[in-house]
């Protein structure tokens, strides 16, 4: 099923040459619309955009450093009430279809006529960073670019990509290529189903023949990658590690709840932790002050964090939107990465990986974890 | 610390661990007073919130009891909350804070006596550890 073909770059211009290949999509009635991300018109950020005309293509970005939104949650407000019922193209990162995996799997999207277009990840910068970076007049995707060439990492990198070791999108009916790829001249389109094999029938595109070298350079990226998520990893431990240092690190805390709403696995409609179980008589609050002499308002704050981990942890795809979304610049990404991965390891589950593989809550095993019952 | 009486709050499902408890009661067997039991329906309607909440308004220890594996009323409760509970227990360990404050343990009806055990054994093992740490700190 896989087959693997090159776009021509033409003057070094990536990101048009992959919007040649979308434009296709439209104008050959292969898909009647397109989910991208789009250049807004100060130029200075993306938005996600449906475009049913090539038109609509001329500002799309798909691979603008920049992640403002996970799209996962885009498509289950699209697909929740019900599937697309003609073809419709998405564009994604991993992250991206990683989450969206996993919202099919609580039930909250549909695959169903969904075209997955996979983009290799360089990984994103901050809104803020990306949008400092236009003001200088830089473009962020050139940039990065020379400097992904120049394998010199790019520090204003979010965390989540600096540590991240899905580069690669899996889960796609087709992927474009870009790491171990000689983006300045070709970028590699690749299919990974039936339904992208025979996308790519209808173009004809010449074979890409570099197969090796794109796997050596990817192996090596995501085993730097992985290194870099280990430190991480121990350093979290090192910072968080009790009450004490727990509470210093959310102390800035304003209770907004950003981080959760932007979540792309935190689908409920109503949260626990605004539902009216926390809503209580003002008599309450006085007898809570009272036993312990005072008590933070708004309370339940490292409830909220520690509750809403203990529901989303085993699908936390590691994406770092709550992160951007957080006032206080609470370095979320980590404690919810590391959390999130050792949960994980426990049922072997990777959110996102494969649709077959029920949610760890959702399931369970006779003879496993006898020791949690009976110590 | 040495009269340090830490104060448990148990989860008790309806089926099994609180006719379990009533038997320990009528049978008059001696088990410590520690615990303050909340029946539920079934040991897998306790969402891992409701255990933090009592660990975060200072409870020393958290106890769900359930059916014994395989004997769930409802079929599979126990074994989802064996999952949960594991999760709980691995959040609460990678952020260095203590899970052994929470215990999860299967006690059918006619276990009157490994009711009482379990409690005993778990109000000692409290009493060791001390205080829960939490209550120290107002700026939750
Ligand atoms: S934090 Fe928990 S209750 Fe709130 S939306 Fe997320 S999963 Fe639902
Ligand atoms: S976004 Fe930041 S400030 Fe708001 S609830 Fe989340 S951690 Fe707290
Ligand atoms: S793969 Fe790019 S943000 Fe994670």
């Amino acid at each position: 099923m896989t087959k693997e073909v090159v776009i021509e770059v033409k003057n070094g211009k990536v990101k048009e040459a992959i919007n040649s290949f979308l434009k296709g999509l439209l104008e050959k009635n292969l898909v009647s619309a397109l989910l991208v991300s789009r250049e807004v018109p100060s130029k200075d950020n993306v938005v996600q955009s449906l475009v049913t005309n090539s038109h609509g293509l001329k500002e799309a970005n798909v691979i603008a450093p920049v992640l403002p939104v996970n799209s996962a949650r885009i498509i289950s407000e699209m697909t929740r009430l019900s599937p697309h019922k003609s073809p419709v193209g998405i564009v994604l990162r991993s992250c991206e279809i990683r989450a969206l995996i996993e919202l099919v799997k609580l039930k909250q999207a549909s695959l169903d006529n969904l075209l997955i277009i996979g983009v290799d990840c360089l990984g994103t910068y901050s809104v803020s960073d990306y949008q400092g970076l236009c003001k200088q007049g830089d473009s962020p995707l050139d940039e990065l670019l020379r400097k992904f060439k120049e394998e010199n990492e790019d520090a204003k990198l979010r965390e989540a990509c600096r540590v991240c070791e899905y580069a690669i999108p899996s889960n796609a009916d087709l992927v474009v290529g870009l790491i171990g790829v000689d983006f300045e001249k070709n970028i590699l389109l690749e299919s990974r189903t039936e339904k992208g094999e025979g996308i790519l029938e209808k173009f004809s595109f010449p074979k890409f023949n570099q197969s090796k070298e794109r796997e050596e350079s990817v192996s090596k990226y995501i085993d730097e990658k992985i290194a870099k998520r280990d430190a991480l990893f121990s350093q979290t431990k090192k910072e968080v590690g009790n009450w004490e240092n727990l509470l210093s690190v959310f102390s800035t805390c304003i209770s907004c709840h950003n981080c959760m709403r932007v979540c792309p696995i935190c689908y409920c409609r109503e949260c626990f932790f605004k539902s009216p179980t926390f809503e209580f008589d003002s008599e309450k609050y006085l007898g809570w002050a009272k036993r312990k002499g005072s008590i933070k308002m708004p309370k339940d704050t490292i409830l909220f964090h520690l509750g809403r981990m203990s529901h989303m942890a085993t699908s936390c795809v590691g994406c770092g939107v709550c992160e951007g979304a957080c006032p206080s610049n609470i370095p979320l990404l980590r404690i919810f990465k590391t959390v999130g991965h050792n949960v994980q390891q426990i049922f072997k589950y990777v959110p996102g990986r494969d649709l077959e593989e029920p949610l760890p809550l959702t399931t369970f095993k006779e003879d496993e974890l006898q020791g949690v019952g009976e110590e | 610390m040495a009269n340090f009486e830490p104060k448990i709050v148990g989860f008790l499902c309806n089926w099994c661990t609180y006719a379990g408890a009533d038997l320990a009661g009528t049978s008059r067997m001696q088990y410590p007073p520690n615990i303050r039991p909340i029946r539920v329906m079934c040991s897998g309607s306790v969402d891992s919130a409701y255990v933090l909440r009592a660990l975060l308004e200072g409870a020393d220890g958290v106890f769900i009891g359930g059916c014994h594996p395989g004997d769930c009323h409802y079929v599979s409760g126990n074994y989802k909350e064996r999952r949960r509970i594991t999760v709980l227990k691995s959040i609460l360990k990678t952020l260095g804070l203590d899970d052994n404050r929470v215990w999860i343990r299967w006690v059918s009806a006619s276990e009157g006596k490994r009711y009482a055990d379990t409690i005993s054994e778990m109000t000692s093992h409290l009493k060791k550890l001390g205080p829960n740490p939490i209550s120290k700190y107002w700026s939750l």
